[in-house]
């Protein structure tokens, strides 16, 4: 028969073990925010469809018409946006949904145990799903401009990784930072918008002057962005290998720092939700 | 093997009260900042004045054996809910043990997890997850669920459409298909219609026939006593007595008979000059039965003894009793609001206000009494009684206040209305 023990400190060393004993409910968390969402707004999954092809018209115009920014390579410039925007697009919702995670089922941790980690990675599916509708969309759209990408395109799912393992890294740190003080919620649209301006979502980043690129690279973004250009557009230009190393590194340490403060504030979600 | 299944061995649960605060666990990260500064500016004085520890729970120790039924009991903040949260893994201890043999299932709460979008079927799954079912032994006993709750015609439809008893039907139908060696039940049989309430005790007790562990939190005395053997009487996070039940409950009973009981006259903390003073206050039912709890919704008589100074007849007094929470008034009865003239009063012996229905929902209330003799204070006391409310259904539906409101609400009796289909009709 299996033995339980409660004590100070124990949940932490079985907390792996639990993470992997409560995997389905991992699963049916991220099932239900799925239902809720296509349910819940009116238009559904239209507006899934709508509002990635919105912000690519906007952003064409705004950079390509107005301001006259190049594209890269023959590719037309809002292929060029809708790339950048895909990974943009998935790491802004998912850091809107996790830091939001755990406050909106503040029921479920005040009544139940589990390992709170669940709350905010599952969250972040359904940004994933949002994600892969919109590349479907990429897809109809590349197929209209009879754009084929080239052999690149078999490196993308490692750019798609590194973009989840950002998203949850920054998610699970704004995730706990958002329980223990109540008021970071305010921070949290602060920094996607700011993130918006800052990443190169509209333009390509090969309009940022060469010195000033490394340091540009220190957006964890940026690489991310432009590894998703690199592997959907045939440009001449090649990828900057600096941003990308940049940017895994501060994914792996922003990653493993998140998830070490996230179990050290975890303990006491429940005391102080 | 042993002959216990639940042990627990010097629990302890430590909370650090801050004062001062907003009184809630969270800081902001305003008041981290403006802390973190302080601190920066003044680093010898580390220590926080303004927070003070409090033990939830304190050095308890106890055993349970396979296939008993041992309730848990005790006033408001005695550590009944802390000691919950521990053995069901949401909050861990601070010192001491718990070693538990066997699944254990924790339903701290009824339908934890429902989702009002999504449909019966959707939260049956759901909610059977949250509760530690894997997908297949929902699977298996999906039907017997939805038998059991008597929503069959209503499985695909979303839950938000359902009325609150048939959601309160279902989400305990779940749980009471969870089937753990032990099972931690707190508060669930306060909700939900007569009939259904008595189904879910039926169902508890084939639980417990079966030989499963039942640790069962509850105000209701009366489902207590019928269901349970044995009980734990906790007081200040510490067990006060641990035997058969009915045994308890008579200590229960006593025990805040006592501490209501105590002598006011000694109070210092009064304001008025002292013609008359309240002596003692005592809690009553419709029968002059002093009552150590009483229901929402169910007829009180607070009866206040006063002693007048030197013996006197006193005229033209005003009495009222004021009905507070924590810093804030519920609601206030006196002589003014209903009687036409002031009152003469003997020199010794007590007045009763009498409330038909209490309208205040589940929590502890302070009494403050106030006397005026020709409109000069005599006495005036804060806290002079503690009163403890219990749900009593006040409203017929099981619910003394809506979701998210608990503790502390004051009930109103009130109705809605829709307008008629005949009178929503548009002008032509």
């Amino acid at each position: 028969m299996d033995e339980l023990i409660i004590e100070a400190g124990r949940i932490e060393r079985q907390y792996w073990t639990d993470l992997w004993r409560y995997r389905e409910l991992f699963y049916f968390l991220a099932w239900r925010d799925l239902l809720v969402r296509y349910k819940q707004t009116v238009i559904g999954i239209a507006w899934a469809l709508l509002r990635p092809l919105l912000v690519m018209l906007v952003f064409t115009v705004v950079f390509s018409r107005i301001a006259k920014l190049p594209s890269e390579g023959t590719a037309p410039y809002s292929l060029l946006v809708f790339a950048g925007m895909l990974p943009w697009q998935f790491f802004a919702s998912s850091l809107t949904e996790s830091s939001n995670s755990l406050i909106s089922n503040v029921n479920l941790v005040s009544k139940i145990y589990f390992p709170r980690l669940i709350v905010p990675a599952s969250s972040i599916i359904t940004s994933f799903v949002d994600f892969l509708i919109s590349f479907a969309i990429l897809l109809v759209l590349m197929a209209r401009y009879h754009y084929v990408p080239s052999w690149r395109l078999v490196l993308l799912p490692a750019f798609i990784a590194l973009a989840v393992g950002l998203a949850i890294g920054v998610g699970v740190w704004l995730c706990a930072l958002n329980v223990k003080y109540r008021d970071f919620r305010y921070v949290v649209p602060f920094i996607v918008q700011f993130g918006l301006y800052v990443s190169p979502v509209g333009f390509s980043s090969s309009v940022v002057p060469p010195k000033w690129r490394l340091l540009y690279s220190l957006n964890p973004m940026v690489g991310i962005i432009d590894g998703f250009r690199w592997t959907l557009i045939r440009g001449e230009a090649g990828l900057y290998w600096p941003s990308v190393v940049c940017s895994a590194g501060l994914t792996a340490v922003l990653c493993l720092a998140g998830i070490w403060y996230f179990r050290k504030t975890e303990r006491v979600f429940a005391d102080i939700i | 093997m042993s002959n216990w299944i639940i042990e627990t061995e010097n629990l302890g649960k430590k909370y650090c009260l801050r004062h001062g605060g907003a009184g809630h666990g969270y800081v902001t990260l305003r008041e981290a900042m403006i802390h973190a500064l302080k601190r920066i500016s003044r680093p010898l004085r580390f220590q926080d004045a303004a927070s003070e520890d409090f033990w939830a729970l304190n050095d308890l120790s106890f055993r349970v054996k396979p296939g008993e039924t041992v309730a848990i009991i005790g006033r408001n903040g005695a550590g009944k809910s802390t000691l919950l949260k521990i053995l069901s893994r949401i909050t861990e201890p601070t010192v001491g043990r718990v070693r538990l043999k066997g699944r254990v299932s924790s339903l701290l709460e009824v339908g934890t997890g429902f989702h009002p979008e999504l449909t019966g079927r959707e939260n049956i799954y759901l909610n059977g997850t949250i509760l530690g079912m894997t997908k297949r032994e929902v699977d298996r006993k999906f039907d017997a669920i939805l038998d059991f709750a008597g929503v069959q015609k209503f499985v695909d439809t979303p839950v938000k459409h359902f009325s609150s008893g048939m959601q309160v039907r279902l989400a305990f139908a779940v749980a009471a298909y969870l089937e753990p060696e032990i099972l931690i039940i707190d508060e669930v049989l306060a909700v939900g219609d007569a009939v259904f309430q008595k189904k879910c005790l039926g169902k508890m007790q084939d639980v417990a026939a079966d030989g499963r562990t039942v640790l069962f939190v509850s105000h209701d005395l009366a489902a207590v006593e019928k269901l349970c053997s044995r009980a734990i009487l906790l007081e200040g996070g510490r067990c006060r007595a641990d035997g058969p039940t009915s045994q308890t409950i008579a200590q229960y009973q006593a025990t805040i008979l006592e501490a209501a009981s105590l002598d006011l006259a000694t109070r210092k903390d009064r304001r008025g000059s002292g013609l008359v003073r309240f002596v003692r206050v005592e809690i009553l039912d419709e029968n002059c039965k002093e009552q150590g709890v009483v229901l929402s919704g169910r007829p009180l008589r607070v009866r206040l003894h006063y002693r007048a100074a030197g013996g006197k007849t006193l005229e033209n007094c005003r009495v009222s009793v004021t009905f507070n929470g924590w810093g804030k008034m519920y609601f206030v009865t006196s002589t003014e609001l209903v009687n036409e003239d002031c009152l003469n009063l003997v020199p010794e012996g007590f007045i009763d206000c009498i409330i038909d229905e209490l309208p205040l929902s589940l929590g502890t209330y302070y009494l403050g009494l106030y006397v005026d003799v020709n409109g000069d204070v005599q006495d005036w006391l804060d806290s002079a009684a503690t009163l403890l409310v219990e749900d009593g259904n006040f409203y017929g539906t099981g619910r003394d206040y809506p979701t998210g409101g608990a503790g502390a609400t004051v009930l109103v009796r009130h109705r809605w209305q829709v307008p008629t289909t005949a009178s929503m009709e548009l002008p032509r």
